[in-house]
């Protein structure tokens, strides 16, 4: 038996960690790890309604289990976006104008 | 209090304390490795929360391919080891940052905790078998989907890696030759220049 309130809150401060870390950061790979809490808050989101419902699909940790698989693909190409970034302008500061 | 409640309270606080600690922090690397913390902690709410399989995967995909990702990443755009304050953005944006934060969280919080907050649920414990018969039953056909898009990302990833700097080495010379028709000297110097510099 749990309280559901504890998941909900935790999944509320990792939504307002991300979008903070999101609009507040000026280095591209700092971007990426606040867009992984919001992902991850997701996640949470996921697990803690599949866990209480009873769902004959199993909805919540097979759609959770695709979330990782979809973020995973997403770093993958956005770290090489920000490489070839990198490469391109000799710093990542999402903040100055592109040459 | 369950025990079931102690044991997430206990885990969820370093969970959003690590998480607002990775987004605030001035140093890079900490960054990563409060991120680090946030996943396995994360992986620890999963597994109270009766879903081992999910918390597995989370171990395995994020703490193990997806930080390593993140650190190379820094390492390869060189980040400096110490703290870096010039890499947050000034402290108007911050606030403002905040307060939109906070107040995702709070929209958040107002519409998921009237609606189930005061609810006292028994956690089903997680049965992998019926995981499995469901994923490679109803859900094969988007798992299959997935299967797909890892490799379009990979071959993506390897193509913009291996994106030749061709755009801007275009723009620059096709934008000379529009511009050097109107003075020609130094289009006249140039194989000068180059002959010189072959000759000594």
């Amino acid at each position: 038996m749990i309280h559901l309130w504890l998941p909900l809150m935790l999944v509320c401060v990792l939504v307002g960690a991300g979008a903070y870390g999101v609009m507040s950061r000026r280095n591209a790979v700092l971007v990426l790890i606040g867009v992984e809490l919001l992902l991850n808050a997701a996640n949470l989101l996921f697990v803690t309604m599949g866990s209480v419902l009873d769902d004959r699909l199993r909805t919540g940790q097979v759609l959770t289990l695709f979330l990782i698989t979809i973020a995973a693909a997403e770093m993958g190409v956005a770290l090489a976006v920000i490489l070839a970034l990198f490469r391109d302008r000799g710093h990542i500061d999402l903040s100055e104008p592109g040459s | 209090m369950t025990t079931l409640d102690i044991l997430f309270g206990a885990i969820g606080l370093i969970t959003a304390a690590s998480a607002v600690l990775a987004v605030t922090t001035h140093h890079l690397v900490h960054a990563a490795l409060w991120l680090v913390v946030t996943l396995g902690t994360l992986a620890g709410c999963y597994l109270v929360l009766g879903a081992e399989l999910v918390a597995l995967v989370q171990l395995l995909v994020y703490v193990g391919a997806v930080v390593v990702l993140v650190l190379f990443a820094l390492m390869l755009t060189r980040a400096p080891m110490g703290p870096s304050p010039e890499h947050s953005s000034s402290s108007v944006q911050r606030i403002a940052a905040a307060l939109i934060g906070a107040g995702t969280a709070a929209l958040f919080a107002s519409v998921l905790l009237p609606a189930l907050g005061g609810e006292l649920r028994p956690t089903r414990a997680g049965d992998t078998k019926g995981i499995a018969t469901q994923l490679f039953g109803t859900w094969v056909w988007p798992f299959e989907l997935l299967s797909v898009l890892l490799l379009v990302a990979l071959i993506a990833a390897l193509a913009v890696s291996r994106m030749p700097k061709q755009p801007p080495a275009a723009k620059v010379a096709n934008e000379p030759p529009a511009a050097r028709v109107p003075n020609e000297p130094p289009v006249a110097r140039v194989p000068s220049t180059v002959a010189g510099g072959e000759s000594a």
